[in-house]
């Protein structure tokens, strides 16, 4: 029989959320890493027991963890982040140039077919990578020496690179996402980069439809359609059909089209769920309440979801990379919350209710189908 | 000998007690002894100080003998009790934030 395991990161260390295919009892691990941030933990496609995690605190720096064993145990791999020579300098908030710092890795994002090869997204945007199961990390410097990389400037959570998607029918094209620089895609394997930010508005800067500068939150694919992706911008729910060479709105009857993350249904490339957040500055839900959003028309057209979630006085956020799914038959989905809250659907969004309610605050939430 | 200790979370990551002992050759500095720590412990390295510049990081202070050595240079001798093992060097983490 098919399982599910959701690894969930937060501000004070990881869990792992356990249950069978009806989905409706789940055994918590954790925590693991205790008292340390963990941005996110994501397994490995070609052999999910292998999972990564990145584990980092403003007092110890960065460390990544690596389990074989599904998260039952864990051990330190290499945490060198170094930038491949003279690192430069990006825009400051001030305007003024500011010399690229490491700080920590956002995402993790394991190769599909090999278990020893990862990707890292880090802050200050770079984008790395491991070929040894994370013991060493060597930066793809292509998209940091990028001809804008100058101008790039850290939105209010840093200069982060937060997403990272491989298309997999070929894994020489990756999108990745930078807040606040916009949307950025590879061909050859991350030698060289181009901005794909075509057909966005940002009214937080000078040129609205600038070639980078803008603060995009998320991306999102299904494996079955990687020319179509759909972003939530910090502003404006998009949707691009052509690999990212141009996007169009898709926000429309959203009470809010500020919001953090961005998914896809596992079965249905058409359907999508975002979670509406109030801004700027107070990002929690609408109303006080808690409502998913799903657009089965691939946009424009949204219904909430509220069954089992909070309608009242709930004053949550629902960070970039806290939502996924699973791909069993009736696709589940699941977020996280700044309230420590997991919710999770096995009915696709129409009913909801919390695998764990009291965790450290939520920072990611990772989905695996097991077999 | 040196003994050293760590901050909870670096035991944690370095799967050692309370205090740990080190052998350092002819008169320790205070480079030489976090040299000796990355050493026997590669897990720590890049969490006390930087990978290439090797500077503190910033919540990380070092103390020996009620004085605070965190801002020596590296060469900077440690002092003779330090030295002969009667008084431990401790590595510790700024209390700060939440």
């Amino acid at each position: 029989m098919s399982s599910v395991r959701v690894l969930v990161g937060t501000r004070k260390g990881a869990f792992v959320l356990t249950s069978d295919g009806k989905r409706k009892n789940w055994n918590v691990s954790g925590p693991h890493f205790a008292g340390w941030e963990v941005y996110h933990l994501k397994g490995s496609p070609a052999d999910p027991n292998r999972l990564y995690a990145s584990q980092s605190s403003g007092w110890f720096g960065q460390v990544i963890q690596r389990s074989s064993d599904g998260g039952a145990t864990w051990e330190t791999v290499g945490n060198k982040f170094v930038y491949d020579g003279t690192p430069g300098t990006h825009m400051w908030y001030d305007g003024t140039p500011h010399p690229w710092e490491f700080k920590r890795v956002w995402h993790i994002e394991p190769s599909a077919t090999d278990p020893d090869t990862i990707y890292a997204g880090v802050e200050d945007a770079a984008f790395f990578r491991s070929t040894d199961a994370g013991q060493n990390w060597q930066e793809l410097k292509g998209l940091r020496t990028h001809d804008s990389g100058s101008r790039w400037q850290p939105g209010a959570g840093g200069l982060c690179l937060h997403t990272i998607l491989v298309d997999p029918t070929n894994p020489q094209r990756i999108f990745v996402a930078i807040s606040a620089a916009g949307a950025f895609r590879t061909d050859d394997g991350g030698q060289t980069w181009r901005p794909i930010n075509k057909g966005l508005r940002s009214e937080g800067i000078p040129d609205q439809t600038a070639e980078v500068g803008h603060c995009v939150h998320r991306l999102a694919m299904h494996k079955s359609r990687p020319n179509v992706l759909f972003m939530q911008k910090h502003w404006d729910v998009m949707r691009s059909d052509d690999g990212g060479d141009s996007w169009r709105e898709v926000s429309g009857n959203l009470p809010t089209d500020f919001g953090f993350p961005i998914d896809v249904h596992a079965h249905e490339p058409e359907t999508i769920y975002v979670v509406p957040i109030k801004s700027d500055s107070e990002h929690f839900p609408p109303d006080g309440k808690l409502r998913v959003y799903r657009s089965r028309t691939g946009g424009n057209e949204w219904e909430a979801l509220t069954n089992g979630l909070p309608q009242r006085d709930c004053y949550v956020n629902v960070l970039r990379d806290s939502m996924a799914v699973d791909s069993l038959d009736s696709c589940g989905i699941y977020f996280g919350t700044t309230g420590g809250q997991v919710y999770g659907s096995a009915d696709a969004g129409d009913t909801w209710a919390p695998l764990v309610r009291d965790l450290p605050p939520v920072l990611s939430v990772e989905v695996q189908t097991l077999k | 000998m040196i003994r050293v200790v760590l901050p909870q979370h670096l035991r944690t990551l370095a799967n050692v007690g309370n205090e740990v002992t080190l052998e350092v050759d002819g008169q320790p500095t205070l480079g030489a002894v976090l040299d000796a720590i990355e050493a026997r412990y590669p897990v720590l390295r890049g969490t006390i100080r930087d990978h290439v510049t090797l500077k503190r990081r910033p919540f990380v202070r070092f103390f020996a003998c009620q004085e605070d050595l965190s801002h020596d240079p590296p060469e900077t001798r440690l002092p003779d009790t330090v030295a002969t093992g009667a008084e431990p060097f401790l590595v510790v983490g700024a209390m700060a934030g939440g």
